[in-house]
């Protein structure tokens, strides 16, 4: 199981990122005997349900185009990431692998195109391994929407947290979470709408950032809900997050609409910059009394080394928390059914097969197609948007939205980031809410906030709480200030040493 | 206020979804809990207040951008047929809608 290289005692697994891709560089190992260790770990993981595809062929071919590159010598400008194995989230078409969204309505699609953030990864040398389960078009807190059988699997199948199997991973981002946390690659994508990176990068005791709303291009990721869909990286560290988010942002004008005309970073640069006198604000809504005591107790811990390291905290308020609900579940599902309407078994995707006419195609087609979660978002949008409930709802939540968003800038005045839980509680039993879709929503509490504003968030594993699952710290930056939060995330990982810290038995 | 079952069918209508007789009841109330928690929207005081589509929009003005209408993409419609449920010589077949 374990391979030692010669450089160091670690098998190739425990390596971080960073490391790793040092060691490819300088040839201590090769992009094929790399790709070779994380397949072979893929394969015996897959009761974990994490892959939804793998095309061994098509992994290797590129490493071994990777080791030609890597033996011409210095490639490290141009390709930061070269021989580097990832995966990705199954919400980004590839080219080279099926793509699926989690849905039975994309069943066997295969994109004519890569998504950009896939050719940005692509193109600073990194690796595909596959693609990652994920909740059905990313809508689900707990992985257990997915309606594509994993890889190793004939039907569905829950995706299985590593520190403990019974326990989901959080969602909808759960593959990628889980293939970092049990060693499965050294880093992936994922996507946040309302917390889908944050929460189960906590979940896992894992490291992932979530980018300004349109830094990283949506070109080539399944909409879900337009607005606020955000890719961004998921890693063992705010180091390697920091190299993978560097490849992943920058802009995309003729591709993205929403893309912003604002440039690509090197967020490595600031790591270790100092975090003496650095203000953080401590929303009091984040640790009312629905919070669990243990999740609790690991954030106050991580607060104290904040303030061990030279930061003040700052009490700040951000009265409309928990309005960032219903905002947040009328806004995302009136975008989430129109953006849904492509999938009309006509260009592409599921078509019934017994129809009377056009409409009946249409409307089994979706039927058929469509997971529960997914239909009950599509129908709580249409609603939402249609005549004589628009202004009310709908309107109405577009203001609160910027009520919200304003409420952070205030907050901002006062403080240069913002700290808080991830999420309420660790995570859950497989199954424990999953007939209770409100008690999923009213768990994305402390994600949605950020999200509906369009700010950069990230999840630092900061110990462990209830039953020992992982507990995340949230640090939320202004907008472009993800360097900042990285900087901050990774003092704290100089610290610490949860990020360090390993499922047993994997 | 209480969705009904009349309104969640033109719902289900307008969203295309053929939902099962069986299911609609179960939906119904799911559908009501939800709308439970979202009231609470219509009493925040919004007056002057723009609502945000873009986020960004909170610091900067945000115009969605236009490009030019030409085409820049190259032809790729057997690549992106193959995905299709339904083709013949390159056109996408549907069931008759004129009779």
């Amino acid at each position: 199981m374990k391979t030692p290289i010669s450089s160091s005692q670690l098998p190739l697994h425990d390596l971080p990122l960073r490391s790793l891709a040092e060691a490819l560089r300088v040839g201590q190992v090769s992009a094929l005997e790399v790709t070779d260790h994380y397949l072979g770990r893929m394969r015996a993981h897959q009761s974990l349900a994490a892959f939804l595809a793998v095309d061994e062929e098509v992994s290797r071919s590129q490493a071994r185009a990777a080791d030609a590159r890597l033996a011409t010598g210095v490639q490290s400008i141009t390709a930061p990431l070269l021989g580097v194995p990832i995966a990705h989230k199954d919400i980004f078409v590839t080219r080279d692998f099926p793509t699926t969204a989690g849905s039975r309505m994309l069943a066997g699609y295969r994109s004519p195109f890569d998504a950009t953030v896939v050719q940005r990864l692509a193109d600073a040398g990194a690796i595909t391994l596959g693609k990652l389960n994920c909740d059905e078009f990313a809508m689900g807190s707990a992985n257990e929407n997915s309606a594509a059988p994993p890889v190793g699997h004939d039907t569905p199948a829950p995706v299985r947290n590593p520190w403990n199997t019974e326990h989901i991973p959080g969602g909808s981002s759960g593959g990628s979470a889980v293939a970092v946390a049990a060693r499965l690659a050294p880093g992936v994508t994922g996507t946040d709408t309302g917390g889908s990176i944050r929460q189960p990068a906590a979940f896992c005791g894992i490291t992932g950032i979530k980018p300004t709303y349109g830094r990283a291009s949506r070109y080539g990721m399944v909409a879900f809900a337009s607005s606020l869909d955000q890719a961004g990286p998921m890693a063992r560290s705010a180091d390697d997050c920091a190299l993978l988010l560097s490849a992943i942002c920058g802009p995309d004008l003729d591709r993205d609409s929403t893309s912003l005309d604002y440039p690509a970073e090197d967020f490595s640069a600031h790591l270790n910059d100092s975090i003496e006198g650095l203000r953080i604000g401590v929303p009091a809504e984040f640790f009312g009394d629905g919070i669990a005591p243990g999740v609790r107790t690991a954030v106050d811990a991580a607060l104290k080394e904040y303030q061990k390291l030279g930061a003040h905290l700052v009490p700040i308020r951000l009265p409309r928390t928990a309005l960032a609900i219903p905002v947040y579940y009328i806004i995302a599902p009136a975008e989430a059914s129109s953006n849904l309407n492509r999938f009309d078994g006509v260009k592409f995707g599921h078509r019934a097969k017994d129809y009377v006419d056009l409409q009946d195609m249409y409307k089994k087609t979706r039927a058929e197609g469509f997971g529960d979660e997914v239909q009950r978002r599509i129908m709580i949008g249409t609603y939402v948007l249609s005549h004589g409930y628009y202004d009310a709802y709908y309107l109405q939540a577009q203001k609160i939205r910027r009520m919200i968003a304003d409420d952070f800038q205030q907050a901002f005045k006062e403080c240069d980031l913002i700290a808080g839980p991830v999420a309420p509680t660790v995570a859950w039993k497989i199954g424990e809410k999953s007939r209770d879709p409100l008690a999923n929503y009213l768990a994305d509490i402390f994600t949605l906030p950020a999200s509906l504003a369009g700010l950069p968030g990230m999840s630092v594993p900061a110990g462990f709480g209830e039953g020992g699952m992982p507990v995340g710290l949230q640090l939320i930056g202004n907008y472009f200030q993800e360097s900042r939060l990285l900087n901050a995330a990774h003092r704290l990982q100089l610290a610490t040493d949860f990020h360090l810290q390993t499922p047993p038995g994997f | 206020m209480a969705l009904t079952s009349q309104e969640l069918s033109r719902i289900a209508h307008l969203a295309r979804l053929d939902l099962e007789a069986t299911e609609q009841d179960h939906l119904l109330g799911q559908l009501n809990n939800f709308f439970d928690i979202v009231e609470q929207i219509r009493a925040v005081d919004t007056s002057g207040v723009d609502p945000l589509a873009h986020p960004i929009d909170v610091i900067a003005p945000m115009t969605l951008r236009l490009r030019d209408d030409i085409a820049s993409e190259p032809d790729n419609r057997t690549a992106n047929q193959r995905s299709a449920p339904a083709v013949e010589s390159g056109l996408f077949l549907v069931p008759r809608v004129i009779e």
